[in-house]
């Protein structure tokens, strides 16, 4: 596999603040990639380097096999961008905008243009500054997704959409996945990641802190456990990986790295089991901790 | 109930005052220092009475002047001298100020959704308009205030000192009221500052034309003009404040029925009403969208400048006329080379104003560019295949080419209307339009500094229009204030050759000066950030 996106050492400062501090991230071909981080990270900073809207201090950054600052004309023919702040001309309609975003890519597909416009109920007569924040995001989204690209770049596409178009957007990346294309997704929505993504990345501060696939950060995760056993519970506070334990009696409750799961739940067939809750890992809990050192 | 309308009011003006701390003094700073200047290099140059005489004569005989900064009513004394000099063009300005200000805090700030946010706490209705008002009023009277004690401390009459600055301030105030209720109608904050900014240039134009031939003229025009009021106030000669009372009955009205609209509409909204729009583009190029984004501005200013361009065309032949029923005024005229000369000389001071108005054109178009971006709707065209520099081209081209139009149609209002009087539109109208077109170089050294702004310090950019304020205060006023040259020569314009002595050598390194500058701005841009 290829890489679509790879930025190695990526660093970004706008006077004394550091944006971008010594960033990593690699998206592979055909994959959607989550790019999550709390308010202020990098992450829109990452994807104007990517852009070739801004220039970075040092580093490289590699797009779709070519230099963002320098080859940007013939790059952005491949690719499609929905910007996170989506601002219109206040007298252009949106299907005046569409069509222009989507001849200045060189061209796109009218049906996939018509089909969504529907799917999203999006009226292209009305004129931009008479759109909420939401229909000016389906604006972009549908000149995104109705052109023919490799490379979805969208910076926290959905967040001014209601949940029933938040399943349409869904749909919608799913489809673009069967057809092969790369998306980077910078999202706030768990549920949106964890549904859509292969892979994601996790950034703080302007330095990735985790990468990998779902089930990779899994393991970085806690699963907690509830138990009614046979007898009292015992052995279990000397267990590596178990934290938070609370006995009463013959219950227990507990939380256990995701990867010391089966020495734990050993000792408690050990003892003998009656009742067993087990919830799974959430990206929640991972991005709360992350989240919550941020400050 | 208008009570509790304007509460909040005084929260809103003080955001306002912190917004405009830097705005605001600029200003009343140059509108003062302006006046205290300008009567101190009259003072030096007019010292003498037989020279106030002379200038009385000749400026209330020559339609240039006449039109461009009304009669002289009262040459006997400097405080008039001021007045002809200064009073038209301070109210221009200080007109501009009210503009700018009143629709920034009102249309501006419900278009960007701030009064929104605003609106729903505790904020009556009429406390944004009243903030907007008291602002804007308020540095209105400050600068006239200002200016009468600048003239008071030059050892003018104080009345007529007070009659000044207050004309001054009755432009500003009526042009509160003008903006106040243009914010009302669009719910487009550059179309309530188009539709007002025309509304002023009507204004100046109705007193230019009701001024230039003189007494055989239709002076009734004036009558219309908030500007026109001020000349009837006759500052230091006859000192009729009673005419200010129409400027401040003109501006409750405009601000009553402004207050009225505001309870009518919705917070966000305008007038006019917002039709659906094709659901297909046709637009599919940066020039296009360009075109699709300036064009109304383009055909504005063409339209405009030729109806300009008609007014002073159609005042030519009475400048001739004039040297014709004044016979101690013909003696002048016979030692600077006859009529003939003086009508040439009006169309050069003509076409040189033509050509500073066209530079406000020109900075517009160029400045685009930058509320595109920070508007965050360059993003999007910029992660298309459309390169830096095809995009500033796109709208850069509009002041270039755009520009070179407009002066084109001023050149045609003028060489028509004067052409069809002379009976000799053949030969009259490619030299009028020769005369527009020369001080399309000048214009483009101004476009250029707004491009390196916009491409090396794109923080900086509303420098331009203190660029084009300075152009025009040096080309305008600066010969009369008898400036040292070196001072004149950094205006563009001041290198422009008068009609009819028209030669290319200024042209080709003013537009070579104007190619540099151009570049500089196009590489900065490739190689800075997009900012905001």
């Amino acid at each position: 596999m290829t890489s679509a996106i790879s930025v190695s050492g990526l660093v970004k400062t706008f006077g004394p603040t550091r944006a971008l501090d010594d960033l990593n991230l690699d998206v592979q071909t055909g994959e959607v990639h989550g790019f999550l981080g709390p308010n202020g990270a990098g992450k829109s900073t990452t994807i104007r380097i990517l852009l070739g809207l801004l220039r970075a201090d040092s580093g490289t950054a590699r797009l779709l096999g070519g230099d963002p600052w320098k080859d940007t004309a013939s790059l952005h023919r491949r690719l499609a961008y929905v910007p996170g702040d989506v601002n219109l001309w206040p007298n252009l309609t949106g299907g005046e905008v569409i069509d222009l975003l989507g001849r200045l890519r060189g061209g796109l597909n009218k049906q996939r243009r018509a089909d969504l416009l529907e799917r999203f109920e999006l009226d292209p007569r009305k004129k931009g500054r008479t759109y909420s924040k939401g229909n000016r995001q389906k604006v972009a989204l549908v000149a995104a997704l109705s052109s023919d690209v490799e490379l979805l770049i969208l910076d926290e596409p959905t967040s001014g959409l209601d949940p029933l178009m938040e399943a349409v957007f869904q749909d919608c990346i799913n489809d673009e996945r069967e057809r092969g294309r790369t998306v980077l997704l910078s999202s706030h929505i768990l549920a949106e990641v964890e549904a859509l993504c292969d892979r994601v990345s996790i950034i703080r501060n302007g330095h990735c802190v985790e990468t990998g696939t779902l089930s990779d950060l899994r393991h970085l995760t806690r699963t907690s456990i509830s138990a009614e056993l046979v007898g009292p519970p015992n052995g279990l506070t000397s267990l590596d990986g178990v934290h938070d334990l609370v006995a009463e009696g013959n219950r227990v409750r507990f939380e256990v790295d995701s990867d010391k799961l089966d020495l734990a739940l050993k000792q408690l067939v050990s003892t003998g089991v009656r009742t067993l809750t087990s919830q799974p890992p959430t990206l929640e809990e991972l991005f709360l901790r992350h989240y919550e050192d941020a400050k | 109930m208008i009570g509790t309308a304007l509460i909040g009011s005084g929260h809103l003006v003080r955001l306002a005052l912190r917004r405009d701390r830097i705005l605001l003094p600029i200003w009343v700073l140059f509108l003062v220092g302006i006046t205290y200047s300008t009567t101190t290099a009259l003072e030096e140059v007019y010292s003498t009475q037989e020279s106030r005489t002379l200038l009385g004569v000749t400026a209330n005989a020559n339609s240039a002047f006449l039109a461009m900064l009304g009669p002289l009513h009262d040459w006997s004394s400097l405080g008039g001298l001021v007045v002809w000099r200064w009073g038209v063009f301070s109210g221009l300005f200080v007109a501009i100020m009210a503009m700018l200000v009143v629709t920034r805090h009102t249309r501006a700030e419900e278009e960007a959704g701030r009064t929104e946010l605003i609106a729903a706490t505790v904020v009556g209705r009429h406390a944004p308009l009243a903030a907007a008002v008291i602002v804007a009023g308020g540095t209105s009277l400050l600068i006239g205030l200002l200016q009468a004690l600048a003239l008071i401390g030059k050892d003018l009459d104080p009345a007529g000192s007070f009659a000044f600055g207050l004309s001054t301030a009755s432009v500003g105030l009526v042009f509160t009221g003008v903006s106040a209720f243009t914010a009302q109608l669009s719910e487009n904050s550059r179309v309530s500052n188009a539709i007002a900014g025309g509304f002023l240039g009507v204004t100046y134009l109705f007193r230019a034309a009701g001024d230039a031939a003189g007494e055989s003229g239709p002076q009734w025009l004036t009558w219309f003009s908030p500007i026109g009021w001020t000349e009837h106030v006759r500052s230091f000669a006859d000192n009729r404040f009673w005419v200010l009372g129409i400027s401040l009955a003109a501006s409750v009205l405009l601000v009553g029925v402004s207050a009225y609209i505001v309870t009518r509409r919705d917070v966000g909204l305008g007038l006019l009403a917002t039709r659906l729009g094709p659901a297909d583009g046709r637009i599919g190029t940066p020039f296009g969208l360009a075109w699709r984004l300036q064009k109304g501005s383009l055909i504005g200013w063409s339209l405009a400048l030729f109806g300009v361009g008609m007014i002073y065309g159609s005042v030519a032949q009475a400048v001739g006329q004039m040297v014709e029923d004044n016979p101690t005024l013909g003696q002048i005229v016979q030692q600077i080379g006859g009529a003939d000369a003086m009508v040439d000389a009006f169309f050069a001071t003509i076409t040189q104003l033509l050509g500073l108005i066209t530079s406000i054109y020109l900075v517009q178009a160029v400045l685009r560019l930058r509320s595109e971006e920070t508007s965050f709707r360059a993003e999007p065209i910029l992660a298309t295949p459309v390169s830096r520099w095809g995009w500033v081209a796109s709208h850069a081209s509009f002041a270039l080419v755009g520009g070179a139009l407009v002066l084109a149609f001023a050149g045609l209002g003028l060489g028509l209307v004067h052409g069809l009087q002379t009976g000799d539109v053949g030969t009259v109208l490619p030299k009028m339009l020769g005369a527009a077109l020369v001080q399309l170089p000048a214009a483009w050294v101004i476009a250029g500094v707004a491009l390196v702004l916009f491409g090396l310090f794109p923080q900086f950019t509303g420098v331009s229009w203190a660029v084009v304020s300075v152009s025009l205060v040096l080309t305008l006023l600066g010969p009369a204030l008898q400036l040292d040259q070196w001072v004149l020569d950094v205006a563009p314009f001041t290198h422009v050759p008068k009609y009819p002595d028209i030669v290319a050598g200024p042209l080709l390194w003013l537009s070579g000066v104007a190619v540099v500058l151009l570049a500089a701005g196009f590489a900065g841009f490739r190689r800075r950030d997009l900012t905001t």
